[in-house]
């Protein structure tokens, strides 16, 4: 049965963040989270060199000794020989540094958008938003190929085009760093696909909640005032929309790194000798097979990716109750 | 409701012919062209099959005499695969993703609805926990993880169903079970919280008050208000899942229109392409209209007007 309506109002109200701290799967979350990022910032350096490089050992079975070297591969090497638990870090790096990036990106555009959709109302609105409609309508997967297929040539042109230019000006130093950037171009290459696709559910929160927000006695004591459309919004409306946004940005990270896992899963996105989970996991799938079964090239990636997305999204569900004033409860 | 409908049909179509030009005119300008893997990519043979593909002129001059065939419900034919004609390819691949995608819609619809009911008529106990936490995780386990997680159980290990592949009944079960599995979570979620939130309404409590058990107050008065947002996520996500997964048919090996998408950039094959995006938004505008009628069928105070 339930109760709210006849709950005695108590003394003290918990606000937001207090509600996200006594929510104990999102602090646990949040521990994991930092975790992982630490590990994945502070690992790879301070690995010694021989876990890194490729070698002749491959596919050595989880906590093997090297082939040469004298370490102990704890979770394994790969089909070059690398050790999978040096790989999942710096795969770690890539996907999360995907996510965030990516995220933040379709955070900018969608708040934007929304807010100006929202605070303009009549035709603006109805204009803006016709046109989220209509980019609804055509699947998610063409604009990110396609974006895929513009920047990728673009980027990696450009890249090129400084190497040569440095080769031709004699800068050793200049075309040596271009060289050994040139594969890792595809990383902002699906950053920027990702994040200039993902920003439309972004958009609509932001404009529904602009659209109360704007409602509001102190945003017309603000426009009484003779305040400007743009310092209404940065001032006053964006601070309100603070705790809004970053409750999406939490829930668009996870959508963010699916995408970009898929991606790389089909070929597409990072490659080779970059990594993220997404490639590794490409990489597992490949080597399977029912009479020599290669499992720790597929489990150990797949688990570390579902815990991530997992803590991913109950942070951002907590944040949700926390402070979405449409969410539920 | 004829107003309504005739308002319906007109912006539909507008969505249409929008979604069409984009896609169009974005892949004719994307850098390579179909042709560039041409043996002999001479200057003349270049200039031949373009002509020969109606990919000659100016973009404006390709684009409307494409509109133009379009017009004639001419969806014109593949430039990779010669010997097709678009409306062939689409026929072909088809059939097995429209199978799959409406089992998977069903098992989402039905399971994730019932799923979410009972996680909220059971709040804040083990049941409501155990189902939301499964939720989450069904939700953030990609489905190219679980598609070979199946696999592995319930073909290699138990060996009950095949690995993959296509034509009888079993063949349907883990790729089915394997697409609907993020959607069902999704919709138990949704109705869940959509739920909860009109057992607190007032109407509820008079139902309750006149003597109906909470069983009954949920069936007959509830369910009918709270499953209005699921129909909202229903509409597109029947077009979504009906126009195929590229990733269930890859792991599954079944042969469906899935990759199309993928597979058509890759080879900047535009009319394919183009073909494509016409199925699946002629779905979701026929989704989203069966949506709204279901609104007003649902709850007698929505008027329908477009």
């Amino acid at each position: 049965m339930p109760e709210a309506s006849t709950r005695p109002a108590s003394l003290h109200r918990p606000g937001g963040w207090e509600i996200v701290r006594r929510n104990r799967p999102a602090m646990l979350s949040l521990g994991f989270l930092g975790l992982i990022a630490l590990l994945a910032l502070l690992g790879p350096p301070l690995m010694p060199e021989a876990l890194k490089t490729t070698s002749e050992g491959a596919f050595l079975p989880p906590l093997s000794p090297g082939a040469h070297a004298p370490v102990t591969h704890l979770l394994g090497t790969d089909k070059n020989g690398q050790d999978l638990c040096y790989r999942l870090l710096s795969g770690a790096r890539v996907s999360l540094g995907v996510g965030l990036c990516g995220a933040a990106i379709s955070l900018v555009i969608g708040t934007l958008y929304g807010m100006v959709s929202g605070f303009a109302g009549g035709r603006v609105d109805a204009l803006l938003m016709r046109t989220v409609d209509l980019l609804y309508a055509v699947p998610r997967i063409l604009f990110i190929m396609i974006f895929i297929a513009a920047f990728d040539g673009l980027l990696k042109d450009a890249v090129d085009g400084l190497r040569l230019h440095a080769q031709a000006s004699g800068w050793v130093g200049v075309e040596d760093t271009a060289r050994r950037l040139l594969p890792y171009s595809k990383i902002v290459v699906m950053v920027l696909s990702l994040g200039l696709v993902e920003w439309l559910s972004m958009a609509r929160i932001i404009r529904g909640q602009v659209l109360v927000l704007r409602e509001l006695t102190f945003v017309t004591a603000a426009r009484a005032m003779g305040q400007s459309g743009w310092r209404i919004l940065r001032l006053h409306l964006l601070p309100n929309l603070s705790t809004l946004i970053l409750t999406y940005l939490t829930l668009t990270i996870p959508a963010v790194i699916l995408d970009e896992s898929f991606l790389s899963f089909l070929g597409l996105g990072i490659e080779d000798p970059a990594a993220s989970w997404g490639s590794l996991l490409k990489d597992g799938a490949q080597v399977i097979n029912p009479v020599e079964s290669k499992w720790w090239l597929l489990a150990f990636p797949a688990a570390l990716m579902s815990l991530s997305l997992l803590a991913l999204n109950f942070l951002g569900d907590g944040l949700r109750d926390a402070f979405d004033p449409r969410s539920g409860d | 409701m004829l107003t309504f409908l005739l308002r319906r049909l007109i912006s539909s179509a507008l969505v249409l012919f929008f979604a069409v030009s984009l896609t169009f005119l974005l892949t004719r300008m994307l850098p390579g062209g179909p042709f560039d893997r041409e043996k002999s990519s001479s200057a003349r043979v270049q200039e031949a099959l373009q002509e020969k593909y109606k990919l000659n002129g100016t973009l404006w001059q390709q684009y409307s005499s494409y509109l133009a065939d379009l017009a004639r419900l001419d969806l014109r034919v593949s430039t990779k695969y010669r010997d097709w004609s678009v409306a062939e390819i689409l026929a072909q691949k088809l059939p097995a993703s429209l199978k799959l995608g409406g089992i998977a819609f069903v098992l989402a619809s039905t399971v994730g609805v019932l799923l979410g009911m009972i996680a909220a008529m059971h709040r804040d106990t083990p049941v409501d926990w155990a189902a939301m936490v499964g939720a989450l995780v069904a939700i953030s386990i990609p489905t190219f993880i679980t598609g070979p997680f199946l696999i592995a159980i319930f073909a290699l290990w138990l060996r009950w169903l095949p690995v993959g592949g296509w034509g009888s009944v079993s063949h349907l079960i883990l790729p089915s079970l394997c697409l609907a599995a993020p959607y069902i979570a999704y919709v138990a979620r949704l109705m869940r919280n959509s739920l909860l939130d009109v057992l607190r309404s007032d109407f509820l409590r008079t139902a309750r008050a006149k003597g109906l058990t909470e069983r009954q107050a949920v069936a007959r008065h509830a369910v009918k208000v709270a499953i209005l947002p699921v129909v909202t996520y229903l509409g597109p996500l029947a077009a979504h899942l009906l126009t195929g997964s590229m990733v269930v048919e890859s792991v599954f090996n079944i042969s469906g229109a899935g990759s199309l998408f993928v597979n058509s950039i890759q080879n900047r094959d535009v009319f394919p392409l183009c073909g494509a995006v016409i199925v699946y938004c002629a779905l979701l505008v026929f989704f989203n209209l069966v949506v709204d009628l279901l609104y007003s069928l649902l709850d007698k105070r929505i008027r329908l007007h477009a």
